[in-house]
């Protein structure tokens, strides 16, 4: 990879967004990713996602562990600190930024060999913790750095480059955290920026560990036929359950919508989503029957997309658990922390 | 001649046994009659019913390691009777429970044996198996109290403290050591000659001192330090860290108007997410730290190495334990030190701190944080089973209320604003340490934290002098934690060339072998060493000896190896002397050591301590 910086060109007509902020301030370098790949079209989306919510670029803080994905936090919001940590650690990294300040919004961009393979703990367990961030997956079924591999998200029977064909079972990421307790789970495509912005807005806003799963196809790798990640066969499989609108606290409704056609579901800070059901028969409100949904679907090949679950309250967070003040915990002064000298003298009498 | 406050005592007994209790009871009281005290305590990798040891060295003269040689034996164990036997000094003492007599025990006629029926005492006075296995142990307490004329009237009211919330404990406890206590003196020759002198008021030589262990220490002294994230995975023997954390923060932390906990405790998944966590935080401007144990290191490789070359700043207590692998988890050995030094693949090389005693763990958590932030890279305090698990007597902590912590270089919202550009690997003061910003702060401070090549703009590269410039600035960062990390401590006398150099908890057995070794006529100098890397201190004193001792508790001599790869001295002036067994080192075996290579002037052999080191 090399580094690009991206010329900044500005233009007196770009739109700007309550903070006066264009969609060029959210970008950041220049993509080195294959021409055509899913990943660059995330990376727009999270541009557009984050420019329509009014972010602080500084408040942002994008974390990655080691991968195509991964590099991706490079692309976009330059004004956010970016921490690319090591391969499969992402979610530790983001576990101890969190801790130490609250206040900031935190995305994790992975791939489906950071989280399903070398971090499949890591992630499982900051579901565990309800750590307040979004975490998207780009996934494409395939190890991209290294050539080829097959990672843990490939599906049984997909084809190889070289033709190999894979006979283990997929891990579903999305199974995975409706299983694990996460109170936002949503699966999306690449290729669908309509469907991707909004769940991006909304998982940032949620409260709580935001779970958003991207096919993104590989096209150096995998987008031959014979595989399940390509573009023509995630167009072709995925069929999206539920529409999520978002739309940011005190803002109007401005989509026009048939009465009775949404479910506005509020999030913690006012935000709201309107969820749109294209499937009649579907309930993303109810974790079961989700879950049920989705693995019906699967069996027969195909994806369900959109926001799948939302618990809109989020439960307890990370935080909540750890009953931490509301004032950011690296931000307390010194003389609130350390104790002083008068307690020590009374510590010490338990030890004579 | 007088051995009154002066003697050994080991007490063999099974582990769950609730013995741990009698012997703190034992020690406290001793301390508390003004007679310093050492406790070492050796323990199996077990939960219930296996063997277990507490030695209780009474030393008027304030060593805190073994002399190797014990003068009471306490033995409860019948399956440890045969070796508790032997280790016996000559003219020593034996207890043993004689519900059961074993004719066998008195095989050795150089010793004295006491027998007390400790099982049928208690059978008789308690009831139920638990209660009756419990106050066996208490009740061994209270025979020693009448062997050593021990105060009783204070081990009432250490169990007054101890069972606080639990008054019926007191009597029962108490009806025990009275057992014990009244059998002795009507049955065995009370006191004996080996026995407590109490030194009272001005005499006393424990007033303005403290029992604790190191751990306990270590946790106590983050809390000081403002440490408000701490991250772990529990492995033996550091787990105690972060509980001493938790207990501590629990009562001193609350903020008293919203109740809020201002910390966050996390239990990670392994210790990998434990470090992950750690540098999170600290990327992000808390004071965060985890503590584990030599496996633990193992596994945060990688995440070291990331620290290192993104310079995120993190502190780690590595409380030592015996290796390789699992090795002996609940034994002590000094055998992480080149796995800490150089943690991780690549050039890499890491701060290390090896504090000596509890009392350098309470402050050495203090430097590291404020090390860790100066010069933006992990700091390994480097302690062992022996310093966290072991209650040590120690000078009172002390804090500084003017105490401000050094947040190192960090650049703040203003200073941002008024910058042209921020550049966050550059050297801009001469000294290798680049300044940092924190997220949320000012847009101008945002960077790229990568572990891949970086310029010294924060940019990512595959430029190889870019990649040099930055590998280069952080040997000269090196160079510069030589000025900052604690000095090593340093008695020279330049008439003499011999040292001795050691680190860490062998220092109290290196100060009493120095003793001993005085009274043979051999003179050696010493230097403690206090941290990694070393500086010139560390080097005039290695230039100045012809022979030096390196005494360590690993079977490699990796502090010997620190030593010949990171200063000039040459190989061969540099002698180790090793002691791996797991036990905590004696002075007897550095004495034996030193003694085995250097010929003294004037040789007292009756100072030499005999027994098993």
């Amino acid at each position: 990879m090399t580094f690009l910086p991206k010329p900044k060109v500005r233009h007196p007509s770009l739109p700007k967004n309550a903070l006066g902020l264009t969609r060029r301030d959210y970008e950041g370098a220049l993509s080195t990713l294959c021409a055509g790949c899913g990943h660059d079209s995330i990376t727009a989306a999270v541009i557009e996602a984050t420019w329509g919510l009014d972010l602080e670029p500084q408040n942002m803080v994008k974390l990655s562990g080691i991968g195509c994905s991964s590099k991706t936090t490079a692309y976009f919001v330059s004004g956010g600190h970016g921490f690319n940590s090591v391969h499969g650690r992402m979610p530790s990294i983001a576990t101890g930024a969190n801790a130490a300040n609250r206040a900031l919004t935190y995305v994790g961009i992975s791939g489906d060999g950071d989280t399903l393979s070398i971090g499949l703990g890591q992630f499982c367990h900051a579901i565990r913790r309800n750590l307040n961030m979004a975490y998207l997956i780009e996934n494409n079924g395939v190890y991209g750095l290294t050539k080829g591999q097959f990672s843990a998200s490939a599906d049984l029977g997909t084809k190889a480059k070289k033709g190999e064909v894979n006979q283990q079972p997929p891990i579903d990421p999305v199974l995975l955290a409706l299983t694990l307790g996460a109170t936002f789970v949503a699966r999306s495509f690449s290729g669908d920026k309509q469907q991707l912005v909004p769940l991006i807005q909304a998982a940032m806003r949620h409260k709580g560990f935001a779970l958003v799963d991207i096919l993104s196809p590989c096209v150096t790798f995998n987008d031959h036929e014979g595989s399940t990640k390509s573009y023509q066969y995630t167009r072709e499989h995925y069929d999206a359950a539920v529409h999520a609108d978002f739309v940011p606290f005190q803002r109007e409704i401005s989509a026009d919508y048939a009465a009775g056609e949404t479910l506005p579901v509020v999030l913690h800070d006012g935000s709201r989503i309107l969820l749109r059901k294209l499937d009649a028969n579907y309930d993303p409100t109810d974790r079961g029957a989700a879950m049920s949904a989705i693995q019906e679907r699967l069996k027969k090949g195909e994806f369900l997309t959109g926001l799948l679950h939302v618990d809109a309250s989020g439960g307890k967070e990370f935080h909540d658990v750890n009953e931490t003040p509301a004032i950011p915990l690296n931000q307390i002064p010194h003389e609130r922390l350390s104790p002083g000298s008068a307690a020590l003298a009374k510590v010490l009498a338990r030890y004579r | 001649m007088d051995r009154t406050n002066d003697f050994a005592i080991k007490i063999a007994t099974v582990n769950g046994t609730g013995s741990a209790s009698a012997n703190t009871l034992l020690m406290k009281s001793i301390f508390r009659s003004g007679i310093p005290v050492m406790g070492k305590n050796y323990f199996p990798s077990n939960i219930q019913g296996l063997p277990t040891w507490y030695e209780i060295r009474v030393t008027k003269d304030a060593y805190v390691a073994r002399s190797g040689k014990i003068d009471i034996m306490v033995a409860m164990n019948a399956e440890t009777y045969a070796r508790d036997v032997r280790e016996v000094a000559s003219g020593g003492y034996l207890i043993y429970d004689s519900t059961w007599p074993r004719p066998a025990l008195l095989a050795r006629d150089d010793i004295t044996v006491m027998g007390v029926p400790l099982a049928k005492l208690c059978n008789e006075n308690f009831n139920g198996v638990r209660t009756r296995i419990l106050m066996k142990n208490i009740c061994y307490a209270g025979v020693l109290a009448a062997l050593l004329d021990l105060d009783v009237g204070k081990i009432r009211g250490l169990l007054a403290e101890t069972y606080a919330k639990k008054p019926q404990l007191v009597d029962s406890n108490m009806k025990a050591i009275q057992l014990g206590y009244d059998y002795a003196k009507a049955n065995l020759a009370c006191p004996l000659p080996l026995h407590v002198v109490p030194l009272h008021d001005e005499a006393s030589k424990t007033r303005g001192h403290i029992l604790i262990d190191g751990n306990t220490a270590a946790g106590l002294g983050c809390v000081y330090a403002g440490a408000t994230v701490a991250a772990w995975y529990p492995i033996t023997p550091s787990t105690s860290v972060m509980d001493a954390f938790k207990g501590f923060a629990d009562k001193l932390r609350v903020d008293p108007e919203s109740g809020k906990k201002n910390f966050a405790f996390i239990q990670a998944e392994d210790e990998l997410a434990a470090i992950g966590m750690v540098l999170g935080a600290n990327w992000n401007g808390a004071r965060a730290f985890t503590a584990t144990s030599g496996p633990g290191v193992s596994l945060m490789n990688e995440f070291l190495g990331l620290a290192y070359y993104a310079e995120v700043p993190a502190v780690l207590f590595d409380i030592q334990r015996v290796g390789p692998s699992t090795g002996m988890p609940t034994r002590t050995q000094q055998c992480d030190i080149l796995e800490a030094a150089y943690a991780s693949h690549g050039d890499t090389k890491h701060v290390c701190l090896f504090p000596r005693d509890p009392e350098e763990c309470f402050y050495f958590a203090r430097d590291a944080f404020d090390l860790a932030e100066r010069l933006q890279t992990p700091i390994m305090v480097m302690s062992d089973l022996d310093i966290g698990m072991n209650d040590w007597m120690c000078p009172d902590l002390t804090w500084d209320d003017s105490y401000v912590p050094d947040r190192g270089k960090v650049y703040t919202k203003e200073q941002l604003e008024k910058m042209e550009k921020f550049h966050r690997y550059l050297d801009v003061d001469g000294d290798g340490i680049p300044y940092r910003t924190l997220p949320g702060v000012h847009p101008k401070g945002a960077y790229f934290t990568r572990g891949s090549g970086h310029t010294q703009y924060g940019a990512y590269t595959e430029d190889s002098a870019e990649y040099q410039i930055v590998l280069d600035r952080l040997t000269r960062k090196f160079a510069t934690a030589k000025r900052l990390v604690p000095l090593p401590v340093v008695d020279h006398d330049p008439k003499i060339d011999i040292a001795l150099v050691a680190y860490g908890s062998s220092d109290g057995a290196v100060k009493e072998a120095r003793d001993i070794l005085s009274a043979h006529g051999l003179k050696a100098n010493y230097m403690r060493l206090r941290s990694f890397p070393f500086g010139e201190d560390v080097e005039k004193f290695l230039e100045a000896h012809k022979l030096i001792f390196v005494i360590e508790q690993n079977r490699d001599a990796q502090m010997r190896s620190l030593l010949t790869l990171e200063t000039r001295v040459p190989k061969e002036k540099l002698r180790s002397l090793l002691h791996y067994s797991g036990l905590p080192i004696s002075s007897e075996f550095i004495v034996k050591g030193v003694l085995a290579e250097v010929e003294p002037k004037a040789r007292k052999p009756e100072a030499v301590a005999g027994g098993a080191a």
